[in-house]
């Protein structure tokens, strides 16, 4: 059983590097579909640039030569680890990304376990107190926080519990000033991530709580649940034991497609409560026209998402023993 | 304690407001004692299910009630049992099992567990190991081999015919009086349906349980009741013991649902009118491939291997097998939704086989294919003029004429011509095979392909689209492949018959030759697994006419 688990994720990760290959031209194209480059921003930040002075600027990034060995160029280089230079930041791409990885993370965790975890909690609750009062109450809730903006929930929490009531700091990932280490530092962090994880993850948790709900009334209507009544159970050990595993396996799916959507909800997000991860860097590399630094970012999303199916499979062939790797 | 362990008195079962009738079950009455197989028997919508489910508590409550009666269970009344309290009694005095193998055990939960809920929730003093012990013991009472193997299982290793014995070693573990069958067998192939129905009747002796047993079949009664409950309309309309039932029916309905019943002794045949062959099928094979990629072998299933047979003109010729026999799988290849991987299909001197779909569509309609589910096999969101229209605009004829002819055919297959107005979900089984007919000789086919045609209808209405067939192929001197797996339905419908088995014809010829005396060793296991093979009904005449066959 190991040893085919293994071989599974071999035989994927050999199977990613087509995909990531393709990812990266297609990204290369489409960036350079964009009208203006990172000169032009320079150049119109700086507000009085020659064209003599842009041009030499082009042919110092390579930007001058000819589309299909710019591609070449940047492939080769990927090839070998090498991410480029982000001009912007002054800094290589590789480093900066990686250094952004680690929030991302951290807001992203948070948020698909309290969105899974509370709207399949939920979904539960509202199926097995159906049409009651417990059930309006989730629904109404559900629908209300599905159909309000991100931007304007964040807005709203950090009015209520940052500059009202004082409870939560309103922006960044950390007290820097305070130089905490340890747990100090760990305490910090969550505090910080309070707002921006509830913000992000109750548009999700909207999500999860009607798609369990309605995976659960399914599943109550199955021939095994009768099977179940049949032997004598208790509606307690039918739902517990019986449909509630069976309700969830939807509910994975759902979690391992929108992990990759939540990469980019994250960019209001973090931009929102100044979170210093990678979509406020994708948000500002865009404006900066850093294309380097956009692709590095875009070349990471991809393996994030890769990594996060491979990690749904496996969970699925624990979760569901009729699959089978393969 | 005297009297009978189940007694069923003026049982009234409402269905909700709205509904096309008040009660599903009325006025229902009938006992079943210690040690005894009463069969509840009944065309579908008669009731019967619904009330297995009462006695078991198990209505979908509160829409549909047991709203007046008695059920009177070891002395007392289940239908005034508190919940809590009739919880109690199903699983350990009461138990179940159900129609559908596939569905009816968790998927998710192994076999050994799910029996062990039993124990867990009824046996409270058992331990582990005790349980466990209780387990084996039962799973390898109802001949499962290997017990720890199959303990460990999730039900979708398992085959049909062994998840029905997990099943029934589910229901047995705790010794109960009463066992309620409904339709145990039926979604079974007829081999594993005999060795089902023989390992209920010998536990049934062996423990003394008295059984409820649901069932369509009338061959599956011959075979294990004491006595017989028939039930129509959600009434009784006869009861009493088997052999009075089976062979002194004095009810009108129980005297045509026998009759409707086909004869495992073949019609007498005409001899064949005419020496053209219509269709010659020679060494057809199709292999589908699981699995498989960059690093690991495919595993090749043989679906159809080397089958080979002729059909002539005006004949009937049965493909007989169980499911995974590959019946199907040729049925599709014959009108070439599937493409085989070799032989040939020769129709009038054109290879069909390795047609492409352009090259196919001229002799697309010359063989047309009748489908197992009506209720499926039809587009809920069309009319069935445009349904029956569809076909032939396609192939060229001008809208109007194909509505004309369209409303032709219904009366053709017995309906009214106007009903060319509605829509599918309005019909009847029976109706919409009709329908279905209608369809696939819309496009004037020579061959017609019926793949379980009536496999899905109660037994009164198969017999009249039995007839339909039949007599459709005689006014349009239609050559038809009738693919079934009921060896009663072939005895009276086919000229000639094929048995498969594993993807090959083990045996083919003349029907009645075949069924007389059948030469390969499978073929004999087949007839041996007919449910009431040994009961002859009797030859009524039935007040439709439905006993001509």
């Amino acid at each position: 059983m190991l040893g085919a688990r293994l071989a599974f994720i071999l035989r994927r990760t050999l199977q990613a590097i087509p995909i990531l290959l393709a990812i990266v031209v297609i990204n290369f194209l489409l960036l350079k579909l964009a009208p203006g480059d990172a000169v032009d921003v320079l150049a119109g930040e700086a507000g009085s640039a020659t064209p003599e002075y842009m041009a030499e600027l082009r042919a110092k990034f390579g930007l001058d030569q000819p589309l299909p060995v710019q591609l070449f160029n940047y492939m080769a280089k990927v090839a070998v680890g090498d991410f480029g230079w982000s001009f912007r930041h002054e800094m290589p791409v590789a480093e900066l990304v990686l250094q952004r990885l680690g929030p991302t993370l951290i807001l992203m965790g948070a948020t698909i376990v309290t969105a899974v975890g509370v709207g399949s909690l939920l979904g539960l609750l509202a199926a097995t107190g159906l049409n009651t009062w417990r059930d309006t109450l989730i629904s109404v809730l559900a629908l209300v926080s599905y159909a309000t903006p991100l931007f304007w929930v964040g807005l709203m929490l950090i009015l209520v519990f940052s500059v009202n009531l004082g409870w939560f700091p309103t922006s960044g990932m950390e007290t820097i000033a305070a130089f905490h280490t340890g747990w100090d530092r760990v305490w910090d962090i969550l505090h910080h991530l309070v707002l921006p994880a509830t913000t992000l993850s109750l548009f999700y948790l909207a999500l999860y709580a009607r798609l369990m709900r309605a995976s659960m009334l399914e599943q109550s209507g199955m021939d095994y649940v009768t099977t179940a009544r049949a032997k004598g159970l208790s509606d307690r050990r039918i739902v517990y034991r019986h449909v509630l595993r069976n309700a969830l396996l939807p509910v994975v799916t759902m979690a391992g497609v929108q992990v990759s959507s939540l990469i980019g909800g994250s960019v209001i997000v973090e931009t929102v409560f100044g979170w210093p991860g990678l979509g406020q860097l994708a948000f500002e590399s865009l404006f900066a026209r850093d294309l380097n630094l956009l692709l590095g970012i875009f070349l990471l999303s991809a393996v994030l998402v890769l990594v996060v199916n491979l990690a749904v499979d496996i969970l699925y062939t624990v979760l569901d023993p009729r699959i089978e790797l393969r | 304690m005297s009297g009978p362990l189940l007694d069923i008195r003026g049982l009234h079962v409402a269905l909700p407001p709205g509904s096309d009738r008040a009660f599903a079950v009325e006025d229902v009455s009938f006992t079943v004692g210690e040690g005894e197989i009463v069969c509840v028997v009944g065309e579908s919508g008669s009731g019967k299910s619904l009330t297995a489910r009462a006695v078991m508590g198990l209505l979908p409550e509160p829409k549909v009630r047991a709203s007046a009666g008695r059920i009177d269970f070891e002395g007392r009344d289940l239908l005034t049992l508190p919940p809590s309290e009739r919880r109690a009694l199903r699983g350990e005095r009461l138990s179940m099992i159900f129609q559908e193998p596939m569905t009816a055990l968790n998927p998710l939960m192994t076999v050994g567990r799910q029996i062990e809920e039993v124990l867990i929730v009824h046996a409270a003093k058992l331990t582990a190991a005790q349980r466990r012990e209780k387990i084996l013991a039962l799973l390898d009472e109802v001949r499962l081999p290997d017990p720890p193997r199959m303990a460990a299982s999730f039900p979708h290793q398992l085959s049909g015919g062994q998840r029905q014995r997990a099943m029934i070693a589910m229901a047995l573990i705790l010794d109960p009086k009463l066992l309620v069958a409904d339709e145990p067998t039926t979604a079974l192939d007829v081999t594993t349906q005999a060795q089902i129905l023989r390992l209920i009747a010998e536990l049934q002796a062996r423990h003394g349980a008295g059984v409820m047993f649901i069932t369509h079949d009338f061959g599956v009664v011959a075979e294990i009741a004491h006595r017989i409950v028939v039930m129509q309309h959600g009434r009784v309309v006869e009861a009493g013991t088997a052999d009075s039932v089976l062979n002194r029916p004095a009810a009108p309905y129980t005297r045509a649902l026998i009759a409707a019943i086909p004869s495992l002794t073949p019609a007498p045949r005409r001899p064949a009118t005419s020496a053209r062959t219509a269709l010659r099928v020679t060494g057809l094979g199709k292999t589908y491939r699981m699995g498989g990629g960059l690093f690991s072998a495919a595993r090749a299933v043989h679906a159809a291997k080397a089958v080979s047979f002729e059909l002539k003109r005006g004949e009937t010729m049965g493909i007989v097998g169980e499911s995974g026999s590959g019946k199907t799988t040729v049925a599709r290849c014959l009108v070439r939704l599937l493409k085989p991987d070799a032989g040939s299909i020769d129709l009038d001197g054109v290879d069909l086989a390795p047609l492409s779909r352009g090259a196919l569509r001229p002799y697309r309609k010359r063989v047309q294919m009748v489908f197992q589910d009506p209720f499926a096999s039809l587009n809920p969101r069309r009319t069935i003029g445009d349904i029956l229209a569809e076909g032939p605009i396609v192939h060229g004829l001008a809208p109007a004429k194909a509505r004309a002819r369209a409303r032709d055919l219904l009366g053709l297959v017995g309906l009214d011509p106007k009903v060319a107005e509605r829509y599918p979900h309005e019909f009847s089984g029976g109706q919409r095979q009709r329908v279905g007919i209608a369809r696939a000789l819309a496009l004037e086919p020579e061959v017609l392909v019926a793949d379980e045609p009536v496999s899905a209808l109660d037994v009164s209405v198969q017999a009249q689209v039995l007839r339909l067939i039949a007599d459709i192929r005689e006014r349009l001197g239609l050559s038809i492949v009738f693919i079934t797996h009921d060896l009663r339905v072939a005895a009276q419908v086919c000229d000639r018959v094929a048995v498969m088995h594993r993807g090959e014809v083990v045996e083919q010829g003349v029907t009645a030759e075949v069924f007389a005396a059948p030469r390969h060793a499978y073929t004999r296991e087949l007839f041996a697994s007919v449910p009431g093979r040994d009961w002859i009904a009797p030859a009524l005449d039935a007040p439709d006419g439905a006993a001509a066959q």
